[in-house]
């Protein structure tokens, strides 16, 4: 167990600079997926409430594919299914693009992420009060100004108890990234499993530091809910 | 109240019904571990039976010895641990007798002999060294000797290793050309892979590689450390398939060579 840990350590934690293991890509995957994701979801979820039919439809069609599938099988998809297209793999762009299995992953999660904070944000913004909306459009906002002074901000805060959920859940899809083989943490736990045959010491360690991730998340939201949610206490 | 309980009765029954690790009490069960994903030693076939030289001896050992097969199916890297937590008796698997992992389990007797061999795209000329390969992509089962080979040779010197958790997943991405290569059984390669239309494109790379050290000699069924009966009853099921032509009948059907070695 000793010489398990005095080996893999490294491995678990940060690997080396020029290959980066373990915790490491496990936090980069995450950041990645979610800051992306959350670009995406606040533009599609103010398409997704809107009363443009063409706006609403072809984000709530979007929505509707990536949560009705399990993210194992778009990553799959993503992974093997579009680089075994010839078109993909004929043009340059794609083709460098996609044979990077870290590319791959990181554009799997990212959709995924997005789909769920969309619903997540058009939720929200659906539930902000009226009398708001009245009193904004009374001081003379329309449009743009309207979302960005007055629905965005109140319905992100509002949104904040759900969607430190979706980053938890994301986290822990993360784990997923093994079968694309990258690196994050649960594929050294394996390696380390597989050469020390210590399967208990390795998925140990692996789940200690998945809950020390979850511990600092849950601790950020906690700040940023009394932050931003002070109003409601 | 006493409905209830009945109900509860059904349903527990039921599950002991169900658990298969209730069968190992029984010495007449043989819980082999497999991973399928390695023709022609151990695949699936279209109807989801598995098929192959390692399951056609298995059975022919189970006759032998008048007890019943139970394939379990499992990844390669987790077949000893799995082994060791009793949850199969026995690794068959095309599994190479290497000493790391006889400080983990016994073996029996070898079953098969075949080297390590790499696969490239026709006309790579890439050769199965640390220098050919700097910079290069090559693909290993996660928890084979192989990938001990790659990671102890071949890393060091600047190729990028990657470990995959079932042999067709590396196929695929030799296939899709994320590998530059792939490193193998060479029996497995060349009967399942390069004779298949799948192989179309691909050859042999270099010559086969040595290291008794990582690779060991030979592949055998792997065992539990003290699971004495089960090996002695191996190994005499063995030497009579052996004595009597049944293993080579079935070695016959799948290779054209001698599988067995000298």
């Amino acid at each position: 167990m000793i010489e398990l840990i005095q080996q893999y350590w490294q491995q678990y934690l940060c690997g080396t600079p020029a290959h980066p293991t373990g915790l490491v890509i496990t936090l980069w995957l995450l950041i990645a997926s979610l800051g992306l994701g959350f670009l995406l979801a606040v533009p599609l979820a103010v398409a997704k409430v809107s009363t443009h039919r063409w706006l609403a439809i072809p984000v709530a069609i979007y929505t509707y594919i990536v949560r009705g599938t399990p993210l194992y099988v778009q990553l799959l998809l993503v992974y093997s299914g579009v680089y075994s297209l010839d078109a993909v793999r004929s043009t340059a762009f794609l083709n460098s693009f996609f044979r990077d299995a870290f590319n791959c992953t990181i554009l799997a999660f990212t959709l995924n992420t997005a789909a769920y904070a969309t619903e997540i944000f058009a939720g929200a913004i659906k539930a902000t009060p009226r009398g708001e909306i009245e009193a904004a459009r009374a001081c003379g906002m329309s449009g743009l100004t309207l979302y960005r002074c007055i629905i965005l901000p109140s319905a992100l805060r509002r949104a904040l108890p759900a969607y430190s959920n979706e980053v938890i859940l994301m986290l822990h899809a993360t784990t997923l990234a093994a079968t694309a083989t990258v690196p994050d943490l649960l594929k050294v736990a394996r390696n380390a499993a597989s050469d020390y045959y210590l399967p208990f010491v390795a998925y140990g360690i692996a789940a200690a530091l998945y809950l020390c991730i979850s511990f600092v998340l849950i601790w950020l939201f906690r700040l940023a809910e009394r932050r931003w949610l002070a109003y409601l206490r | 109240m006493k409905r209830l309980i009945a109900v509860w009765k059904t349903l527990f029954a039921l599950l002991v019904a169900w658990t298969p690790a209730l069968l190992a009490k029984d010495c007449k069960v043989i819980r082999f571990g497999v991973d399928p994903s390695y023709p022609p030693f151990e695949s699936k076939a279209a109807d989801g039976s598995l098929v192959g030289f390692d399951i056609d001896l298995g059975k022919a050992l189970c006759a032998k010895l008048n007890a019943k097969c139970v394939w379990v199916e499992n990844d390669f890297d987790g077949m000893i641990p799995a082994l060791q937590a009793r949850k199969i008796d026995a690794v068959l698997s095309d599994m190479s007798v290497t000493e790391k992992r006889r400080q983990q389990i016994d073996f029996t007797n070898k079953i098969a002999s075949s080297p390590t061999r790499m696969v490239a795209k026709a006309g790579s000329n890439l050769q199965p060294t640390g220098d050919s390969l700097r910079g290069k992509s090559i693909g290993v089962e996660q928890g084979t000797i192989q990938e001990t080979y790659a990671k102890t040779y071949f890393e060091p010197k600047g190729a990028n290793v990657v470990s995959y958790q079932n042999q067709d997943q590396v196929y695929a991405d030799l296939k899709s050309g994320r590998l530059d290569a792939s490193l193998q059984d060479e029996a497995q390669a060349e009967f399942g892979f390069l004779r298949t239309p799948e192989g179309k494109g691909f050859e042999f790379c270099g010559p086969e590689v040595n290291d008794p050290k990582i690779l060991g000699s030979a592949a055998a069924i792997g065992l539990r450390k003290g699971d004495v009966d089960l090996q002695n009853a191996l190994n005499n099921a063995l030497a009579e398939l052996l004595k009597d032509g049944a293993y080579q009948a079935i070695a016959k059907k799948y290779f054209d060579f001698n599988i067995y070695g000298d």
